[in-house]
Order: structure tokens, then C-alpha cells, then sequence
């Protein structure tokens, strides 16, 4: 266990550097500069700045420099938010972007899970088709959209929510819902398809026939695998709802950390947008990394140690 | 069967339970949230949506909106503006200026302090000025300070010596300016926010400018809180000179960009102002505003141009027929009434209304239909004309460049359209990426591109200075001697009608011989402003002022 | 059999651990059903599913009027009525104007063109290259999935936007541009999800059946481990869908999405949803027919699963 922890965290950091040095590139590759403004900047006064953030060197030894300073674990000062340090804005507005997508996945996997669980136990009943409708309604129905109509009938017309920050518990309400609609509907069909597949299966029968008590098979074989892909998603449901969230954080006057990517890529706000890939890249790898453990405690045949060769 | 059906309801009440208790959970603490707020009337608090949040609070760089409207409550300069545009005594409470209009002493009151009590004296606006030129401070706005002697020089390197920059202390209360020209709207600049003092604290603390607690400002307001990307707060500060006038408790600034969630907001009561400048009222809804809030919606000019810009080196748009075919074949009253519906102006020029020229605004001194009129027919024949001059059978492919946003895009469908309809002729739009857009520009890698130019300060030249043919301004490629010669004729003189008169030459050639722009609308500034609140001002370039607003319930 | 665990016989039957005795293509073959009757008789299943012949319809009815659709109304996508802006829907604009007076009947079905377009490009690079880079990382599992998936989690986390931004600078801006953008990382989540159920079902005993008849790699990825995998994948599929169509609708909420005056349903969305409190049928038909659009997929795969699903065959 522990030697597999360790070579994924080998790979991890390695998979950071390949991500570092592509970004970094890519990055670097856009027209433009962080200080552009429809009113141009004096030439000599361009000059100053970018001297003063280095940005006048040539590309492969700001890219050392860079370097250099991430392995000292600093991630250098913004370039568009003067004075302030990549670090501190991250943190900053990570806090809401992170409460708020907790609180999304869990809401996601259990009503998900349980409305697929309902759905495939009452396949092509009224509770299938209730649950699946949802299903398609929440899948349907584009996140933005649903946020503005909940916006505005429950906070501008209806008044029990507020209408944009997220200063009280109760602010939390509708960007969840909003947020969690799709992966709802989603986690709910896959694991309606993949428990009816269990069901189906030949040693469910089996058990059945052996006269194994009905909650003993549901929860050794039917849950357990019919929740495999569900675990596959939800890896990328984390990172997708954590770092994804750039819309419903705008339409509720949330400053999060999507907001800050976002316009740091359109400011060209070099450290801050490094800063942000190299955050969402942690973020991800270890969402990535829970999921091959997860794996590993539900499905005994998939061995931690190594991977089966063919 | 019946083990499953337990099953199933067992994982309902599960899913049910789980709502339940997040709901329970929030309901509770919900409740004890509420009851500390406080109706605005008792506390005079102001609440307004900023769309972007300042970049800096440090008035040595600051260069975008949300951060000077921000410092405007802050600092005080030597001068004020008030909502004519006429300068009023700030810090300096006079000021005699030199027969040749190139020294300027001003003479400062002896009550102004900081907020952690210190008085403000002459050399804090020298340290200021000297800070904002500073080559390693890479001011991006230093070039506000470039009209005072040798600012220009000392701030890219090629002097050293600070003493030659034209600003000294004479005394604590008097500080003495030496410009390199005449500058009539000189008063006009010392009221912007690169001219504001600076407490002499910040020299050793590069992040005082992030942080609250070590901001000391001048101001009537000094900043208490400030939640990255979400908000600010500001409280008046006890030491300002004229605190008797300030009765605001409290400025609460919050930080959403979305006009739609502003306005949501602004109705169902969360803010007291909503819109222009600082803020948007979504397009779609103006109409829907305008009926319903009539008596809160104020619509008032402001001295910004939208406009077009021609490629004048590249074909086809070398060829000035062509250029002024365009121009006047498109419908500004139904474009600003039908699309923008802001209350918009049809622009015919490039200086806009609410610009001072030798004795009243500019643009009612001098016409702007004088240099440009809407015409299809003729424009039909000025483009048949410029295409066989250019030696082409048809319009050749031509792609107009816009960069994202809802407004510029409708505005760009709308006048393609009306291209379409009026002379036959397609026109393909192309959205860009902001950044990537401006590069284009700047390079002059584009057709037709969108542009808009609002005043630094209240004076013709704040607009024809970015076309003569040596400005970083200029993205269209043209260049003029002539042009230059009378800008530059403007730039040098003392005399008013004389400056004016250049000024007006040089907008001639600009638009009516040359059309190297295609002037679409002046801008308004469109607001919701609760009716209890007061004292909100907006001034003529579109600012907004609102340190010395009070509640009236 | 013997009482041997699972894991034994994996390791006893490995491929060379066995004699190939005449065991050729040939005779491979016959050990699995005849491929073109395996589709027809999941064609003939589909066809007595309701519920999955309606989605079937509805969505060609829908591909029929993208296709006719801005032919049968007197009106084009691009003119402009400046005084008859934001009309509900009338005899004349059977689905009202927009906010330069655009008929939206028009609009819609022009944006079905692109939305539907970029839909089917995505899911399509889904497939190809997802499922087959997701079942080659599953299948052969160790060092090639290590590194395989290594990669696909570094593209992963390369910022969308830094890459899509620099595409539509590299590359003219087109519809195509913007589906390369989608598709560049879109199948990633999809070469996950296969990549798991492949792990699962490699350990089934039909699988090692098959290998031990000497049934190849190849033979077994394609033949045996993908369509066993067919469930999630059309689950995955149903959702690459309305994935990139929202996907577009995103880039055009940044402004990188398809050049107005063309419009897909995604960004005729966004135009409509600062005023769609006063405007709804501005928001309603486009957002009425992506809807539509997913739930007949939704049905449609649901059956196509049903179908292809080998364990359901009698």
C-alpha cells in the first residue's frame, strides 16, 4: 500500500512538471501581455514593467526562474492584482469555491446513488420512470439556466433566498442546487445502468438461489459493483465541480476561485494563471488518486499493488 | 419482494434525511444572520456592485475604473472636480497660477491630516509624484504626471536627479509646479488619482496597498475590510478636515460581474445603486426598467465615443471613398434608440458632448454634422466610386473585428446589417479574446475594429492627441502632418480660441476629409439610484461620486 | 473444475501455457455468435422498444427540420427588424423575434445545425478515441495504463481556456475550430470511465474463456470487453452530448464560441438570459429543443444499451 502510494506520488510529481512546462508554453504563446488597456501604456513606461516582473528576459530563462521559485514554494506576486501574492489570492477565494463544492458532491452522491439505487430496483415501474425523468430534466436543463430561474423566482420574486453573496448558511441553497442538478442525473443513471446490470448478472442469481438474505446481497454485490463507475465519475465530478463552477459563481456574486481563473486568463496574468494550473492540477491528480484507492476497496480483484499484464 | 421494497424506502428516508438536516442546519443559523442587520435609514449606509474588483487600491498605479472610483472616497487631491466638471478647492485651498500658464502654486489647508492623524503637507504630494515617476515603481498611469517639467524624462531614465522634475515643497503648505507647457486643464489633472498624496509609510511595505490596516489615507473614507473578490468596506475616517459633511456610516461594495444578478439585487433590495459606472444594467432590460422604475433610472451623458476604426494602410479601406461610404450609410437615432436604447447620442464626431471648449462645450461650439452626414444614396455612389478607383468589380471580403462582449456584438450585427440592406455588402464579423484583440489592433491586423475613447481630463486634446501619426493610440495607421502640426499648434498655445480652433481643424481632417473613424454613439451613463439616497454625483466624464451621499428615508 | 482460487487460473491460463492446436481465425469464429446477425437481432430488439423508437424519431424529426427548417419560413437568420425587437411569437414569427428582431423560428433551427453538429463531432472523438484509449489502458493495465493515464490527466489539467484561446488564434475561427477545442479533451472523461469497467471485466470468466480458445488482444478488446462495456459507455455518450453542446454554449458566454450572426442553441441562450423574464420565448425554444434533443437521446440510449447489452441475449 504504502509503495503504491508512493510510485503514484512519483508519477504525480512528475505529471506536475509535464503540466508546469505545457502551461507554461502554452501560456506564453498567447498574444498579449498583462499589461495591455484600450488606452496604451508609453513604450518606456511597457519597458519598466516588463523589467520589473522579468518579463523582458528571454522565455527559457524566465521559465528556470520560475521554476526555481516554485521549488522555494513561491508562487511570485500577482501581475494584474498589484502587491498581492498568487498564494494569498488562491487561498483567498478558494475558501467558497471549496464549501461550496463539498457540500455539491456530497448532495450529489447520495440523492444521486439513491435515485439510481430506486430506478434500477423498480425498473420500468412508476419510480424508474419518475427518477429517470428527473434525471433527464437535471441533465437537460443547463446549469446557468437553472440558476437563473431559481435566482430569480426564489430570491427576487419569492424572497427566501438572497439574491447574489454567500454570507449565511442559507446563501448556500440554491448555488448547490444549481451546481449539483447535472451530476445528479448523471451519478443517478449510471447507477441505475450499472446496478441493473448487477442484477441481471449470473451471480446475483446464483445468491438468490443459494437463498443469501436480500440486504446481504444488495449490499455485497449489487452496491458494491453496481457503484464502480459511479466511483470512475466521481474523481472527475470533484474536479469538475470544484474548479468548474465559474458560471454559478457569477451568477450569485460568489468570488471564487473559478472567477479569479478565468479573468487571470484574460488579463494574462502570468504567476496567477501558473498559480491556478498548478493548483487545479494538485486538485485533480489527487481526486485521481482517492478514486484508484477507492477502487481498489470496492472491487477486491483490481490489486493495488500492480496492474494486471495481459 | 418485500425485503426489497424495505430497501427502497430506506434509502428514500436517507436521501430525505440528508435534505432535511441540511436544511435544519441552515434554517437555524439563518435566523440568528438575519437579525443583525439593520435597516439603512438609522445607519446611513450606502450600498453599490462593483463588476470588477480594483486591481489596487494604490493610487501611484491605479488605472481602471472600480479602483478610482474607490480611491476618489479615500483620498482627496489639491483639487476637486465638482459635476459640471469645474475644479473646486480639495486639499489646496488656492491656488495663482503664472502669466504663461506654466506654474501653478498651490496653497494647501493647514486642517488636512491622514487618518492616523499626521498632517498633509507639500511634501507628501512630492513624495507622491516622485514615487508614481520612479522607473522601479513601472507606474502604467505615470504618464498622467508627464505634463510637469521633466516628469517625462525622470520616469524613463534619462534623468536621475529628482530635484529637476518640476514639483518642489516650498513650504509645508504651499507646493509649487512647474509644467513643461501651458496645461488649461492642468486644475482638472491634480483631482485624478495619480496626483494624490501618499503617506510616506508606504516606502517600506511593497503590500500596503492589499492590506487595510496599512492604509493611510487622506480622504473621507478609509477602508475597514477587504474580502478578495467579494467586497469592500469602507467607514468614514474621523481625522478627515471636512468630516461634518460626510454622513455616510458606511460603504458597502460588493464584487459581482453580472449586470443581471446587479440588477436582481438592486430590486429586491440588497443595493442602493445599480449600473453605470461601476456596474450594468443588463441591455435586455432596460426597456422593462424604464417602465417600471422610471423615477429611479437616470440616464445622463457622459464624455466617452464609440466608434470604429478603419485599417487606412490596407485595402480597401486605403481608399477614403470607401471609408466614407461606410460611414454614412448606416442609421446612428435607430441603432442608439432601437439597440443600445442606453439614451445614447447618434455620434457624428469624435470629441463628445460635455467637453469644454473657449467658452461653452465644445461640440456646441463647433457641430458635429458639420463633419459628417448620413446618406445611402450617396454613399451607393462614393462606393462605386472607390471601388473602381481601387480597380475592383465587387466589396472584396472584409471582416469586422470586435472584441467579446453582449453590447459590441449587437452593435456589430446591427450596423453589418444595415451595410447589407443599405449598400449590398457583406461584412464578416469576427469576435475576438480581449487580449488577443488588442494586439491585433495595435498591430493593425484587421479591417474595420471597434474602439472607445473616454476623457482623462475635460479637454478636446484628451481625444485628437491619440491620432497624430507618433501616438501609442493610434491603430489605424494614419498619419497626418498636418494633423500633427495642429495638435501640436494646440499643445504649445495658452490661448484659448486659438487652441480650440486647431483642435477643431484637426477633427475636420480626422473625420470629414478623411473619415479615418466611423463615430457611432457618445456614451450615457444608465443607473438605478434608490430615491433615498442623495448626493450621488456623476460627472461629466462619467465618474461616480458618492462619499458625500446621504440616506433621507 | 479443480478447487483452485480465481487468481490461480489467471496465471494458469496464460496464453503460453497453452498448445495452439489448430485453433485458427476460423475457428474462433464459431465460438461467438455470427456478428451480422448478433446486430440484427439488436436491431429487432430496439425496434420493439417504445420508448427507445420514439427518441429515435423525435431526434430525426429534429436533424429534419435543422435541415428544412430555415427553408420553410420566409425569413433568414441574419435580417434585422430594429422596430419589431423582442415580438413574441406571431402568424409571422412563429417563434417571436429577438432582440434585433430576428425570427427566431430561423434562428433555431439554424442553431440546431451547429449545436447538433458539435454534439455528434464530440461524440464521435468519444468514441473513437476514448473507448479505444480507455479500453487499451484497462485492458492491458501496468506500466501502458500507468503511463497512458499519466497523460490523459495531464491533458486534463492543462487549462481548457489557455488551450481553446490559443487554438482560435492559431487557427482561423470556425465551427471546426471550436469542435477541436471540444474535442481535444472531451474524451477523457470517457477513456476513464472504460478504462475502469475494462479493469472490472477482464477478470470475467467469459474473458478468460475467450483468451483461452487463443483468442487475441485485439479480438478480445473489441470483441468481448467493449461491448460488455456498452452500458456506461452510452450512458457517458448520452452525456458528451449535451456536454459539448453546453460546452459551446460556454465558449460563446467568453466570446470564443461560433461568430454571430450565426448563433448555436448555447449562445441563443445566453443572449436571451439577462431578459428572459420579459423575453421567455427567447429563451424558451432554444432551451425547449436542447432538452428535447437530450431526453431523446437520453430514451434512445437507454434502449441502444438494452439492445446491445450481450447479457440480455436468450
Amino acid at each position: 500500500m504504502v509503495r503504491f502510494i508512493l510510485s503514484k506520488f512519483f508519477y504525480m510529481i512528475v505529471s506536475l512538471f509535464i503540466l508546469i512546462s505545457v502551461t507554461f508554453v502554452l501560456m506564453k504563446a498567447i498574444p498579449g501581455n498583462p499589461f495591455m488597456s484600450e488606452k496604451a501604456v508609453p513604450p518606456s513606461i511597457q519597458q519598466h514593467l516588463m523589467a520589473k516582473y522579468g518579463l523582458d528576459k528571454p522565455l527559457y530563462e524566465q521559465y528556470l526562474k520560475y521554476l526555481g521559485n516554485l521549488a522555494r514554494g513561491d508562487f511570485g506576486i500577482s501581475m494584474k492584482m498589484k502587491d498581492q501574492g498568487v498564494s494569498d489570492l488562491i487561498w483567498g477565494s478558494f475558501g467558497p469555491s471549496l464549501r461550496l463544492g463539498i457540500i455539491a458532491i456530497v448532495v450529489s452522491i447520495v440523492v444521486g446513488i439513491g435515485l439510481g439505487m430506486l430506478a434500477a430496483l423498480y425498473h420500468r415501474k412508476l419510480i424508474d420512470n419518475v427518477a429517470m425523468i428527473l434525471a433527464v430534466i437535471g441533465m437537460s436543463v443547463p446549469s446557468f439556466v437553472l440558476a437563473s430561474l431559481l435566482q430569480f423566482y426564489l430570491a427576487q420574486k419569492a424572497g427566501i433566498f438572497k439574491v447574489m453573496g454567500l454570507n449565511g448558511p442559507l446563501d448556500y441553497v440554491l448555488p448547490v442546487m444549481a451546481l449539483s442538478a447535472q451530476p445528479i442525473a448523471f451519478i443517478a443513471r449510471l447507477a441505475r445502468s450499472s446496478m441493473l446490470e448487477v442484477l441481471h448478472s449470473e451471480y446475483i442469481k446464483t445468491a438468490k438461489a443459494k437463498g443469501l438474505a436480500w440486504p446481504i446481497i444488495m449490499w455485497r454485490h449489487v452496491i458494491r459493483n453496481g457503484i464502480m463507475p459511479v466511483v470512475t465519475y466521481v474523481g472527475p465530478m470533484t474536479a469538475n465541480i470544484i474548479t468548474g463552477s465559474v458560471v454559478i459563481e457569477q451568477i450569485f456574486g460568489i468570488g471564487g476561485l473559478g472567477k479569479i481563473f478565468v479573468s487571470s486568463i484574460s488579463n494574462r496574468d502570468y504567476t496567477l494563471i501558473m498559480g491556478v494550473t498548478i493548483f487545479y492540477g494538485i486538485i485533480l491528480m489527487v481526486a485521481r488518486l482517492l478514486t484508484d484507492i477507492a477502487y481498489a476497496f470496492i472491487d477486491p480483484r483490481i490489486k493495488l499493488s500492480k496492474g494486471k499484464e495481459g | 419482494m418485500k425485503k426489497k421494497s424495505m430497501l427502497a424506502l430506506l434509502t428514500l428516508l436517507l436521501i430525505a434525511g440528508t435534505v432535511l438536516a441540511a436544511c435544519g442546519s441552515v434554517k437555524k443559523t439563518a435566523s440568528s444572520g438575519k437579525s443583525g442587520e439593520v435597516a439603512p435609514a438609522a445607519e446611513q449606509v450606502f450600498r453599490i456592485n462593483f463588476s470588477s474588483e480594483p486591481p489596487t487600491l494604490d493610487p501611484g498605479i491605479a488605472q481602471d475604473n472600480a479602483a478610482i472610483t474607490v480611491l476618489h472616497a479615500m483620498y482627496e487631491g489639491l483639487t476637486n472636480v465638482d459635476s459640471s466638471g469645474k475644479s473646486i478647492p480639495g486639499v489646496a485651498e488656492t491656488w495663482d497660477i503664472s502669466q504663461d500658464g506654466k506654474t501653478y502654486t498651490f496653497h494647501l489647508r493647514k486642517d488636512a491630516k491622514w487618518s492616523n492623524g499626521d498632517p498633509v503637507t507639500a511634501n507628501d504630494f512630492v513624495f507622491a509624484w516622485d514615487r508614481a515617476l520612479k522607473p522601479d515603481l513601472a507606474s502604467p498611469y505615470a504618464y498622467q504626471l508627464y505634463y510637469v517639467k521633466n516628469a517625462q524624462a525622470y520616469n524613463e531614465g534619462k534623468i536621475t536627479d529628482a530635484s529637476q522634475v518640476g514639483v518642489k515643497a516650498v513650504d509645508d503648505y504651499t507646493l509649487e509646479v512647474q509644467l513643461e507647457n501651458a496645461t488649461p486643464y492642468f486644475l482638472n489633472l491634480t483631482s485624478f488619482v495619480t496626483y494624490f498624496p501618499v503617506h510616506k509609510s508606504v516606502k517600506d511595505n511593497e503590500k500596503w496597498a492589499a492590506d487595510p490596516s496599512t492604509m493611510i489615507v487622506n480622504g473621507p473614507f478609509k477602508l475597514t475590510n477587504w474580502t478578495k473578490g467579494a467586497s469592500l468596506e469602507l467607514v468614514p475616517n474621523e481625522n478627515y478636515w471636512d468630516k461634518k459633511d460626510i454622513k455616510l456610516t458606511k460603504i458597502q461594495i460588493s464584487i459581482v460581474n453580472s449586470g443581471a444578478t446587479e440588477l436582481a439585487s438592486y430590486r429586491s433590495g440588497q443595493l442602493d445603486f445599480a449600473g453605470k459606472p461601476v456596474g450594468e444594467i443588463p441591455a435586455d432590460q432596460i426597456d422593462a426598467v424604464k417602465k417600471e422604475l422610471p423615477s429611479e433610472l437616470s440616464i445622463k451623458g457622459v464624455a466617452t465615443t464609440y466608434y470604429y476604426l478603419f485599417n487606412v494602410t490596407a485595402k480597401p479601406f486605403d481608399n477614403v471613398k470607401i471609408r466614407r461610404a461606410l460611414t454614412m450609410a448606416i442609421d446612428r437615432q435607430k441603432l442608439v434608440s432601437q439597440v443600445t436604447k442606453g439614451g445614447e447620442l447618434p455620434a457624428f464626431g469624435f470629441v463628445p458632448p460635455g467637453i469644454i471648449g473657449e467658452k461653452q462645450e465644445f461640440r456646441t461650439e463647433h457641430k458635429d454634422t458639420d463633419l459628417l452626414s448620413e446618406n445611402v444614396d450617396q454613399a451607393k455612389q462614393l462606393l462605386a466610386e472607390g471601388l473602381k478607383e481601387e480597380g475592383l468589380t465587387a466589396f472584396p471580403k472584409v471582416t469586422l473585428t470586435y472584441n467579446t462582449g453582449e453590447n459590441h456584438k449587437k452593435i456589430a450585427q446591427a450596423i453589418t446589417d444595415m451595410w447589407k440592406t443599405n449598400l449590398g455588402i457583406d461584412v464578416t464579423l469576427e469576435n475576438q479574446e480581449w487580449g488577443v484583440f488588442l494586439e491585433n489592433r495595435r498591430n493593425l491586423n484587421y479591417q474595420i475594429a471597434r474602439a472607445g475613447w473616454g476623457a482623462d481630463y475635460n479637454d478636446p486634446m484628451s481625444f485628437l492627441d491619440i491620432f497624430t501619426s507618433t501616438s501609442g493610440n493610434n491603430d489605424t495607421g494614419f498619419k497626418n502632418a498636418e494633423y500633427d502640426s495642429l495638435v501640436k499648434q494646440a499643445y504649445a498655445s495658452n490661448d484659448a480660441k486659438t487652441r480650440m480652433d486647431a483642435m477643431n481643424k484637426a477633427e475636420q481632417i480626422l473625420i470629414k476629409d478623411n473619415n479615418v473613424i466611423m463615430p457611432i454613439y457618445y456614451y450615457s451613463n444608465t443607473a438605478l439610484i434608490k430615491p433615498y439616497v442623495k448626493g450621488v454625483i456623476i460627472d461629466y466624464a462619467g465618474n461616480i461620486f458618492f462619499d458625500r451621499a446621504y440616506i433621507e428615508k | 473444475m479443480e478447487q483452485v482460487d480465481e487468481k490461480n487460473v489467471v496465471e494458469h491460463l496464460k496464453p503460453e501455457n497453452f498448445q495452439k492446436i489448430g485453433v485458427d481465425e476460423k475457428q474462433a469464429e464459431i465460438i461467438q455468435r455470427e456478428s451480422l446477425s448478433a446486430w440484427r437481432d439488436s436491431w429487432e430488439r430496439l425496434k420493439s422498444n417504445k420508448f427507445a423508437m420514439t427518441g429515435l424519431t423525435v431526434l430525426i424529426l429534429i436533424v429534419i427540420m435543422a435541415i428544412i427548417g430555415p427553408m420553410i419560413s420566409p425569413h433568414n437568420y441574419y435580417s434585422n427588424d430594429l422596430y419589431n425587437t423582442n415580438q413574441p411569437p406571431s402568424a409571422d414569427h412563429w417563434f417571436g423575434t429577438d432582440d434585433l428582431g430576428r425570427d427566431m423560428f430561423v434562428r433555431t433551427w439554424m442553431g440546431a445545425r451547429i449545436s447538433l453538429l458539435v454534439g455528434v463531432a464530440a461524440a464521435l472523438i468519444d468514441l473513437f478515441i476514448g473507448v479505444i484509449y480507455g479500453g487499451i489502458m484497462g485492458y492491458f493495465g501496468g506500466r501502458v495504463d500507468a503511463i497512458m493515464n499519466k497523460f490523459s490527466e495531464v491533458l486534463y489539467s492543462i487549462p481548457y481556456l489557455l488551450v481553446t484561446i490559443l487554438l482560435l488564434v492559431v487557427l482561423e475561427p470556425s465551427l471546426w475550430t471550436i469542435i477541436l477545442a471540444i474535442g481535444i479533451t472531451g474524451w477523457i472523461n470517457m477513456s476513464w470511465i472504460v478504462r475502469g469497467e475494462i479493469m472490472q471485466l477482464k477478470t470475467r470468466e467469459y474473458v478468460l474463456a475467450s483468451r483461452s480458445m487463443g483468442a487475441g488482444s485485439a479480438r478480445l478488446l473489441f470483441r468481448h470487453l467493449i461491448p460488455n462495456a456498452m452500458g456506461p459507455i452510452i450512458v457517458t455518450l448520452t452525456l458528451t452530448v449535451p456536454n459539448a453542446i453546453f460546452s459551446e454554449a460556454f465558449l460563446s458566454f467568453l466570446g470564443l464560441g461560433v461568430q454571430a450572426p450565426i448563433a448555436s442553441w448555447g449562445s441563443m441562450i445566453n443572449d436571451a438570459l439577462t431578459g428572459w423574464m420579459y423575453y421567455p420565448w427567447r429563451m424558451l425554444f432554444p432551451a425547449f429543443f436542447i432538452s428535447l434533443t437530450m431526453l431523446a437521446f437520453n430514451i434512445f440510449g437507454d434502449g441502444l444499451r438494452d439492445a446491445l447489452d450481450p447479457k440480455l441475449k436468450k
